[in-house]
């Protein structure tokens, strides 16, 4: 069977042109309001009422490189890094340990911790936030980065747990085996066997946590509340509640907020789709 | 004795594994569960006792109220505005957004030039925080600066504040939700078109099966487990809606564009209600505990 054939097989036969022109609204309507932000940026506020979604007449850098050399930006920035990185770090670490254990130990209750641990996939953190800050309070963690990296481990757990202990149940079981014959101890084993062979799993983990993570809200939300803390999404809020009007600023600042993530979306993309699509489909 | 003897190495090595086991499982287990317990299953837990209690947060809950907080919190009109604006998204997420997802996956699952380009582009909305699409599409929706002011004006009207009419505010934060996260079904669809054996196609072809067809009776039924797994995160997430609505509307205007969590929160968080909020989140909890266990006992049995 030609190639042309198979194409035409699974889309219906539609003819090339309608394919294209479907694809190419679809992608203007993604885009649009995209490149309208970013380019949105570069203009003045007068230019924005006329001409909100075209070039600029002039292009303006004032409000970027505002942004960029004023605090405000690199401080949100830190913020957030911080608190993802310390939440990816731990998660990882934590899961992988746990997972390890559920796979080469057995020992009584092991299935029931595992469905416990899981459980945690079925309910939005939402629905316990009172009590979790609450919690938090009380161990005197408001105002903290460990007040917003804590639960959002705790909350990461179940689906990295999930993932690590799917991955480490194909490695072959006589690595383990012959590893241990040969006088390795577990630790040894995990840190210089299993994690190293979990490379792709761990880059997986790493990338969902870290993006869940940096675009999170309302943990920050309830434990912050002093603003040389926020991460960025709460800083971009309260950017624009100051400056609401000033639309031409705020765009300048989404764009520079969302740059990071637009930036590990293209690097790390492969990592992003096999951990959503390893997720749905072993979940 | 000698019997003995040449025992001990077996019964030393099975001990020292044995310690060693214990070790590794006292030293690698804890950290997961601790932190799962006190950060998860504790305030759930805390949240069914909290919900009993007048409380605004200080010293400990003493004044008992039975299910006053749920009768209030079901009663307040505000409530069903909520369940119906939950209702109304996993409505738009299964019949706009999967199908879309569905159709879009079924046209990229082939090799025409720039299906790549055109996966990143759908994909790329699903990275950005909520918070970024929303205060995005706040810009889009201006009555001032934005597109749809544009396109009302190119028709001669003035344009409606799309966002602070009541009755448009919810429809306006469903175009937000659909265009940022088709792109993600449209991803788990195609991964399920890759796993769908190929020479399906052609043996149906040669029977002279039509393209509708083939996709009524191949393709579907074998993205079956990926589509009920669609079907099954996106009602979740229905459930979990905040993130986009605070940016836009926080809810309003005049509570219409409320979803659950957006009424724990405004209700409950930003008042110190804490029995009241504690009462929504546990109703909001057996909903998605009840619909998932039941969801994955109906569809999900054979995946």
């Amino acid at each position: 069977m030609t190639k042309a054939a198979t194409q035409k097989l699974s889309s219906g036969g539609l003819p090339l042109v309608v394919i294209y022109a479907v694809l190419f609204l679809v992608a203007g309507m993604v885009l649009i309001p995209l490149v309208a932000t970013a380019l949105g940026g570069f203009k003045s506020v007068g230019e924005l009422r006329v001409n909100p979604f075209g070039l600029p007449a002039q292009w303006d850098w004032t409000n970027y490189i505002g942004i960029f050399t004023g605090p405000t930006y690199w401080r949100l920035m830190l913020n957030s890094a911080i608190v993802a990185l310390l939440t990816v770090f731990l998660t990882v670490v934590f899961s992988a340990m746990a997972a390890f254990v559920f796979v080469h130990i057995k020992f009584f209750g092991s299935a029931f911790l595992f469905n416990y641990l899981v459980l945690g996939l079925m309910f939005p953190v939402a629905t316990a936030i009172l009590p979790l800050f609450i919690k938090i309070r009380d161990l005197g963690l408001l105002d903290t980065y460990w007040g917003v990296v804590l639960p959002q481990v705790a909350f990461g757990l179940a689906m990295s747990v999930l993932l690590f202990r799917n991955y480490f149940k194909q490695l072959p079981g006589e690595l383990f085996e012959a590893a241990l014959m040969d006088g390795c101890g577990y630790f040894r084993f995990f840190w210089f066997i299993a994690l190293p062979l979990s490379r792709p799993i761990l880059a997986t983990v790493s990338v969902i946590i870290f993006v869940q993570s940096w675009n999170s809200y309302l943990l920050p939300l309830m434990v912050l509340n002093k603003n040389d803390m926020y991460p960025w999404p709460l800083g971009i809020m309260e950017y624009q509640g100051m400056y609401s009007t000033d639309w031409h600023l705020v765009l300048a600042f989404i764009t520079l907020t969302i740059l990071p993530a637009i930036i590990l979306f293209f690097a790390a993309q492969r990592h992003l789709v096999a951990g959503l699509t390893a997720g749905s489909v072993k979940g | 004795m000698t019997h003995e003897l040449t025992r001990l190495p077996w019964h030393k090595a099975a001990w020292t594994r044995f310690t060693r086991t214990g070790v590794v499982l006292l030293l690698f287990l804890p950290p997961a569960l601790l932190l799962f317990t006190v950060f998860v299953a504790l305030p759930m837990g805390e949240a069914a006792w909290y919900s009993l209690y007048s409380w605004n947060g200080f010293g400990t809950p003493t004044e008992f109220v039975g299910l006053q907080n749920y009768i209030d919190s079901i009663e307040n009109p505000v409530f069903t505005t909520a369940l119906f604006n939950n209702g109304l998204i996993i409505a738009v997420s299964l019949l706009l957004q999967l199908l879309l997802a569905l159709g879009l996956a079924v046209l990229l699952a082939e090799k025409v030039p720039g299906t790549t380009t055109f996966r990143l582009i759908f994909f790329l909305p699903y990275v950005l925080a909520d918070i970024a699409a929303g205060l995005i599409w706040k810009f889009v929706y201006d009555g001032d600066f934005g597109l749809v002011a544009k396109i009302w004006e190119f028709f001669g009207a003035s344009a409606p504040y799309v966002l602070i009419e009541p009755d448009w505010a919810m429809y306006a934060i469903l175009v937000v939700m659909v265009w940022k996260y088709f792109g993600f079904y449209m991803i788990l669809f195609i991964a399920g078109l890759q796993q769908i054996d190929k020479s399906l196609f052609e043996a149906a072809r040669i029977d002279g099966a039509t393209r509708w067809q083939i996709f009524r009776k191949i393709t579907l039924p074998l993205l079956g487990p990926t589509v009920r797994l669609s079907v099954f995160f996106a009602i979740l997430g229905s459930f979990q809606t905040f993130d986009l609505i605070m940016p836009l509307t926080k809810g309003g205007p005049f509570d219409a564009s409320q979803t659950m969590v957006s009424y724990l929160y405004n209700y409950g968080v930003t008042r110190m209600e804490i029995g009241f909020g504690s009462a929504v989140g546990v109703i909001l909890f057996l909903i998605c505990v009840t619909f998932a266990f039941g969801y994955k006992r109906v569809f999900m049995k054979n995946d």
